[in-house]
C-alpha cells in the first residue's frame, strides 16, 4: 500500500501536486498541500508519481507501507 | 561522616533535589556514579536491562521510554555524543534550570553512564545564551569533575540560542552540528539522530538525573513511587495564581489539584494549565486526574513538560490562551507553511474572540484552521499550539458563547497571570 508524504520543510506551496492529484491532495488557505492520509487507490499511483516528480521542491515522496495503520 | 553506602541505605527515599551541589558533597552523599572501568558488553547489557526494568520515560515532553532510546543509540556506530538538553524553552518551566544549578553532578553522572553504555566520546551540555547563572553552575561543576577525575568522557558546555523550538531534539542536534537551530523533518522517529556519521543521544536534564539515581539505587527504588505503568517522580514547576510558585518533586499519579495545592493557590482555581504552552487546560471537573501520561491523555491533556499553572477566578482563559497562541506563533522556526501562516491566523482568531470582536464565521474558521494545521509541521510545535487552543475552546466553552455574542467577560483586558519572556510579542495582544 502506498501513501503520499509531504516534507513540510521543503514545500514552498507551488501547488502543482494538488492540480495533478486533486483526488488526494487539497490546498489549505495558504496554498500548502493537505494530504487526506488514506492509502492511495491503485488507479491513482501513476498520477501520484507524476506529482512527486514534478514538484519543484521535491517535497513529495511516495512511501510503501506494509502495515495497515 | 558515614560512607557513601551508609548514606544511601539511610536515605532510601528516591529524590532528585536536595542533594549537595558541589562535587565533594555530591560524592559524600550519593557515592560516585557506578561507572565501569571498562564498559564491557556484559556491563552494557546489564545497564540496558536496569533502565528497562525501571520503566523510566523521558521528562522533556515526549515521554519516550529511555530504554528504547538507548537501544536505538546502541544500534548506531559508537563514538558519538550524549547531548544534555538543558534548553528548557517553556517560559513557565524552571525545573531544569533549578536541577542544573542545584544538582549539576547528578545530571552529568547520568550523561556519563549513557556515554559508557553507548560508547560515546563526548558529553555536550546545552544551556541557552543569556542564562548565565545556569551556565556558570555547569561550567564550575565540569571543572570540579576534571580536577577530581570524575568525568571519564569529556564534557563540554555549548550555548545555543534561547528560543522555544531550539530545545526540540532534532533542532538541538542540528545546531550542535551546523550552528543552525532548525528542527528536521523525520517521518520515522525510530531512526537515531546523528552528528556527522556518529550517533547523538539527546536527553532532557531531568531524565539524566533520574538515570544517575536509578543506577545508584536500582530500578526498584525508582518504581517504589509513582504508578506501575508510569513510575517514579517528576519535577513540576507551579505558577500562576498561587502564593508560593516554584518547583516541586511529585510522584507520578499525584492528582493535579494536589500538585497545585503544594504552591498554595490564592482562591479556587478556575482551571489548570498542564504540560506547558503546548499542553492543555484542565476543567475543575477533572482536577482529580492523576498526573500520569495515560490519565492525562484520556482528558485530552498531556504530561508534556512538568508544568502546572493555576488560573485564578479573575482571569480570562480565552485571552490567556490568545496570548499563548500569539507567543507560540512568534516562536515558530519559520520552516513549514502550516506553522508559519497557520499559527498567526489561529492566534488572530483567538484575539478577536477574546476581545468580543468575533465575526459570524470565526468559530467555524478557527476549528477548520486547527484541523488543517495539526500534524503538518516537521516538528510538534504547531500541534502543541493547536492542542492548547482546542482545550481552551472546550474548558472555557461558556465564555466562548459570551465572547462570540459580543459580550466578553470583565477580565479579558486584565494583565496576564502567565509567564512570558520579555519582548516575546511584537505587539501585546
Amino acid at each position: 500500500m502506498i501513501r503520499i508524504l509531504v516534507d513540510p520543510v521543503a514545500c514552498d506551496a507551488y501547488g502543482y501536486c494538488a492540480e495533478l492529484l486533486p483526488e488526494s491532495i487539497a490546498l489549505d488557505e495558504w496554498g500548502y498541500p493537505v494530504v487526506d492520509g488514506t492509502p492511495l487507490p491503485p488507479e491513482l499511483v501513476s498520477a501520484a508519481r507524476r506529482a512527486a516528480r514534478d514538484c519543484p521542491r521535491r517535497a513529495i515522496t511516495l512511501r510503501e507501507r506494509k502495515s495497515s495503520h | 561522616m558515614p560512607s557513601a553506602g551508609d548514606t544511601l541505605a539511610t536515605t532510601a527515599r528516591y529524590r532528585l533535589l536536595g542533594h549537595p551541589a558541589d562535587l565533594a558533597g555530591h560524592l559524600a552523599a550519593l557515592g560516585p556514579a557506578p561507572l565501569p572501568s571498562n564498559a564491557s558488553r556484559g556491563w552494557r547489557e546489564a545497564f540496558s536491562a536496569m533502565l528497562e526494568a525501571s520503566g523510566l520515560a523521558g521528562r522533556g515532553g515526549a515521554g519516550f521510554p529511555a530504554a528504547i532510546k538507548l537501544a536505538l543509540a546502541q544500534n548506531g556506530r559508537p563514538g558519538g555524543t550524549i547531548v544534555v538538553n538543558g534548553m528548557e524553552g517553556e517560559p513557565a518551566s524552571d525545573k531544569d534550570k533549578l536541577l542544573l544549578i542545584r544538582s549539576p553532578h547528578l545530571v552529568l553522572d547520568g550523561a556519563q553512564l549513557l556515554a559508557a553504555a553507548t560508547g560515546s566520546r563526548r558529553v555536550t551540555v546545552c544551556v541557552p545564551e543569556g542564562r548565565e547563572q545556569v551556565a556558570t553552575a555547569m561550567q564550575s561543576a565540569m571543572e570540579e569533575r576534571v580536577a577530581m577525575r570524575s568525568a571519564p568522557t569529556p564534557e563540554v558546555l555549548v550555548r545555543p540560542p534561547d528560543r522555544f523550538v531550539a530545545g526540540e531534539e532534532s533542532a538541538l542536534v542540528r545546531w550542535v552540528e551546523t550552528g543552525q537551530s532548525l528542527p528536521s523533518f523525520r517521518p520515522d522517529k525510530g531512526i537515531a539522530l546523528r552528528i556527522g556519521r556518529h550517533g547523538a543521544l539527546v536527553h532532557n536534564a531531568e531524565t539524566l538525573a533520574h538515570v544517575a539515581m536509578i543506577a545508584r539505587t536500582g530500578p526498584e527504588e525508582f518504581r517504589s513511587s509513582g504508578l506501575a505503568e508510569d513510575p517514579g517522580t517528576s519535577l513540576i514547576t507551579i505558577s500562576g495564581a498561587v502564593v508560593h510558585p516554584g518547583v516541586v518533586e511529585v510522584e507520578r499519579g499525584t492528582p493535579l489539584i494536589d500538585i497545585a495545592r503544594r504552591a498554595a493557590p490564592s482562591g479556587e482555581p478556575q482551571a489548570l494549565l498542564v504540560g506547558g504552552y503546548g499542553g492543555a487546560w484542565v476543567d475543575p471537573a477533572d482536577f482529580d486526574t492523576p498526573y500520569a501520561s495515560l490519565s492525562l491523555r484520556a482528558i485530552g491533556a498531556t504530561a508534556g513538560v512538568g508544568i502546572v499553572i493555576v488560573l485564578g477566578q479573575n482571569a480570562c482563559g480565552l485571552m490567556e490562551s490568545a496570548r499563548i497562541a500569539s507567543y507560540m506563533a512568534g516562536q515558530s522556526a519559520g520552516q513549514c507553511g502550516p506553522c508559519v501562516y497557520g499559527l498567526p491566523a489561529i492566534a488572530d482568531d483567538m484575539i478577536r474572540l477574546a476581545r468580543g470582536e468575533a465575526d459570524p464565521g470565526l468559530l467555524v474558521r478557527l476549528q477548520r484552521r486547527l484541523s488543517e494545521v495539526e500534524g503538518r509541521g516537521a516538528c510538534r510545535h504547531p500541534d502543541g499550539a493547536v492542542n492548547l487552543v482546542r482545550s481552551a475552546l472546550q474548558v472555557f466553552s461558556t465564555e466562548v458563547r459570551a465572547h462570540v455574542s459580543g459580550t466578553p467577560c470583565a477580565h479579558w483586558s486584565r494583565s496576564t497571570q502567565l509567564r512570558f519572556p520579555a519582548g516575546a510579542w511584537g505587539a501585546r495582544p
